[in-house]
């Protein structure tokens, strides 16, 4: 099962190192990670999509939460959490498919971010699964580069 | 005031008496204060040493061990003992100097980056980068390794930083929004473990070092004494229950005894305190305990539940959590004779499978000398232990009976952990004879500590069970590698007697049995380090065993022929 973690840690060095590491000795694989500041400067929040097929998750919080500089870590359950990533995707297209191409950008509510001769880059927002779809429907133009943020989530409602 | 001098008066507010460690050049200016300061130093021969002096001397005393190293190879040499200290929670700070800041990053001569190198096993660490922090920073190091679960922290100080002059303030509150120990047990749930020792017609109480980190061994005693429950321990725990006591089946796991490995398996009830469920304890993990509804009772979350499912779990400080039990145990109705028919089968089983050797005629048996040393020290002193078959022997043929008596590497089998460990606990606990059971592979790894025990006149004695092999490998190759064995003869060894007299220690070489005891006697009296090198029998196995990957019920050599 895939888990998305949002950790606050403390906004210390070498918090990062320890974090990722303990993951790794531990026998879990990191998907993707995220970190960014929070409203206070001195915590940032990391947000860690891990799958946990061979072991339980909770071998892994428990240790994390072991950690001096972590402060609280969430379990964010996927039907309350709004979730978002971001990918910059380089595509190959040249006057002739320049159009297609821009509408399906459209049609995904992506934006043109460069024009080349040969190359369109698009920017996208959206869940893992609409970036997912847009890849593929740009793979028959061929995708020269794409470049994806991890994914960041928050629960939804008031708190 | 200097960097280096607010390092020693934050020392000094930690309470910290000595200090463990071997000068270089990025801890100069800390050993130049040092050098004006009242905190005793103790020069080591090799960092490895001082690790382990430290880890013996906490071990020993339930302080925090402190050890310095300058940086690059004298901080990558505590690596050893950092780790050993991490896997038994032994409280320690390692002091390290480090490549000036300005040099950090551009494999400056000497530079390791130790606060990576030590991260898995550290409890914390820190890299000092601003010299006003010292005080706090030293603190809160102090702190983290003494509570909660202990382990070791490391604090790296750039050789620039302990030359800065700084405004020196004391220390103010700790804060650590991230570090918060939970001390006291879930009311609910010390009721419900209450209730089901109540319940049992078969516990068995399985202890381990957390028992002695939170000096519960009188809360302990007590659950032991009200319920009638046997009471097993871990390598870590040997002396949190004495041995003595009827209720004492002695340690479980891999050499474990008969009795205790045959209880836990039988059991109907396993209270867990302290303990890991570690791989050594439990064998086979599918059929440990099988019968049993596990309660387990730690400081640590993290280890409920990691290895074995537990029906009642407890996060909390043990003595509190044992005295909450033990208060709903006094207001229950009990039923005295519950656990009547259990205590008899665990008699049978002592009788049936008790510890035991067979001597031989024209040999010292390994065993004998630790009974020797059990009885000219009347079960009273500090034994500390290299690893290897001499450690099974210890632990199996001394009976403990007190807390911080035993200092032995459990979790990570540091051979060359003994002699310096045992020169901390002397350190720590000038008063207590102590004896370090070595072996003769074991000893050589820190055998140059020798120099620090004669030149500070600390006098520990030294134990050498020396059977010529790498005792323990051998014992696996007989058993399971068809006595090949590669790589376990000690070929060349040198004369222990010999070495310890040109380090000014005194050494005696023992090969008859009848002057096993006189040797130890005059040890103990001489008050100056001793080497006794007990030539025992070769090829003598620990008995019992649980092979590897079997459960423990499935020992071999658990009978008496
Ligand atoms: C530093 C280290 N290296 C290797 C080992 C593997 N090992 C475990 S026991 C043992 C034999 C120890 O020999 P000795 O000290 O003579 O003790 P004996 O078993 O003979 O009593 C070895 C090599 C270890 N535990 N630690
Ligand atoms: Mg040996």
């Amino acid at each position: 099962m895939k888990h998305t973690l949002s950790v606050l840690v403390e906004n210390k060095p070498g918090v990062l190192a320890r974090v990722a590491g303990l993951f790794a000795r531990r026998g879990f694989n990191i998907n993707s990670l995220a970190v960014g500041i929070t409203e206070d400067p001195d915590i940032s929040r990391m947000t860690i999509t891990v799958d946990a097929e061979e072991h339980p998750i909770e071998q892994v919080t428990k240790q994390l939460h072991k950690l001096i500089n972590v402060i609280k870590i969430t379990d964010l359950d996927p039907d309350r959490t709004v979730a978002r990533e971001l990918a910059l995707v380089k595509v190959k297209s040249d006057a002739k498919t320049r159009a297609e191409v821009m509408q399906l950008a459209e049609i995904f509510r992506a934006s043109i971010l460069d024009v080349s001769k040969k190359t369109l880059t698009i920017e996208i927002t959206g869940t893992y699964e609409k970036i997912d779809a847009l890849e593929q429907l740009l793979q028959p133009h061929g995708v020269v580069e794409i470049v994806r943020t991890g994914r960041i989530a928050i629960e939804r409602g008031e708190k | 005031m200097k960097g280096s001098e607010a390092i020693i008066e934050s020392l000094k507010a930690a309470g910290v008496e000595v200090v463990f460690g071997l000068p270089g050049g990025m801890v100069i200016p800390l050993y130049d204060a040092l050098y004006d300061s009242d905190l005793k130093h103790f020069l080591v021969r090799h960092e490895q040493g001082a690790a382990h002096m430290a880890d013996g001397y906490a071990r020993a005393t339930g302080k925090v061990g402190v050890c310095v190293a300058t940086s690059g190879p004298g901080a990558t040499n505590l690596v050893t003992g950092i780790a050993n200290a991490y896997m038994d929670s032994t409280p320690m700070v390692a002091i390290t100097g480090q490549a000036r800041s300005d040099l950090i990053g551009t494999d400056a001569f000497q530079e390791a980056d130790i606060t990576g190198i030590t991260e898995p096993i550290v409890k914390h660490s820190y890299l000092i980068k601003n010299p006003k922090d010292i005080p706090r920073i030293f603190k809160e190091a102090f702190y983290i390794a003494s509570t909660g679960r202990p382990g070791p922290v490391l604090i790296d100080i750039p050789s620039d930083i302990q030359l800065a002059d700084i405004d020196y303030k004391p220390a103010g509150k700790i804060n650590l929004p991230g570090y918060k120990p939970t001390l006291k047990g879930h009311k609910k749930q010390i009721l419900s473990a209450a209730k089901a020792i109540a319940a049992a017609e078969k516990p068995v109480i399985y202890a381990g070092g957390g028992i002695i980190t939170a000096g519960a061994e009188k809360e302990l005693m007590a659950i032991a004494k009200l319920m009638k429950i046997p009471v097993t321990t871990t390598l870590m725990g040997l002396g949190c229950f004495p041995e003595n006591n009827d209720l004492s089946l002695g340690m479980l796991g891999m050499h474990g005894t008969g009795y205790a490995n045959y209880a836990v398996t039988h059991s109907d009830l396993l209270i867990g305190v302290g303990a890991r469920f570690d791989d050594r304890v439990t064998g086979k993990l599918a059929t440990f305990a099988k019968h049993a509804r596990k309660i387990h009772i730690d400081m640590d979350p993290a280890e409920i539940s990691k290895n074995v499912a537990i029906d009642i779990p407890i996060v909390g400080d043990a003595r509190d959590v044992l005295a909450g039990i033990l208060a709903e145990l006094k207001t229950m109705k009990r039923e005295p004779r519950k656990t009547a028919a259990w205590l008899d089968q665990v008699i049978a089983w002592k009788k049936k499978h008790p510890l035991h050797f067979k001597d031989e005629k024209g040999s010292i048996m390994p065993q004998y000398v630790i009974e020797e040393i059990n009885r000219i020290t009347r079960s009273d002193a500090i034994i500390c232990t290299d690893v290897g078959q001499h450690q099974m022997w210890s632990a199996l043929f001394y009976t403990h009976v007190k807390p911080r008596h035993f200092v032995s590497s459990g979790g990570l089998g540091t051979m060359g952990f003994g002699f310096p460990a045992a020169i901390g606990a002397k350190v720590g606990c000038p008063d207590k004879t102590v004896i370090d059971v070595a072996g003769d592979g074991s000893f050589q790894m820190n055998i140059q500590e020798l120099a620090t025990a004669v030149c500070y006149d600390i006098p520990v004695v030294v134990c050498i069970l020396n059977n010529g092999f790498l005792g323990m490998v051998r014992q696996w190759q007989e058993l399971f590698w068809n006595k090949r064995y590669s790589a376990t003869v000690i070929e060349c060894q040198p004369d222990f007697a010999a070495v310890a007299d040109a380090y000014g220690a005194l050494g005696i070489e023992i090969t008859d049995k009848k002057d096993v005891g006189d040797a130890i006697r005059t040890a103990i009296k001489a008050k100056r380090p001793a080497v006794l090198d007990f030539h025992v029998k070769q090829e003598e196995n620990v008995f019992p065993m649980v092979p590897a990957g079997k459960s423990i019920d499935e020992m071999i050599g658990g009978h008496k022929s």
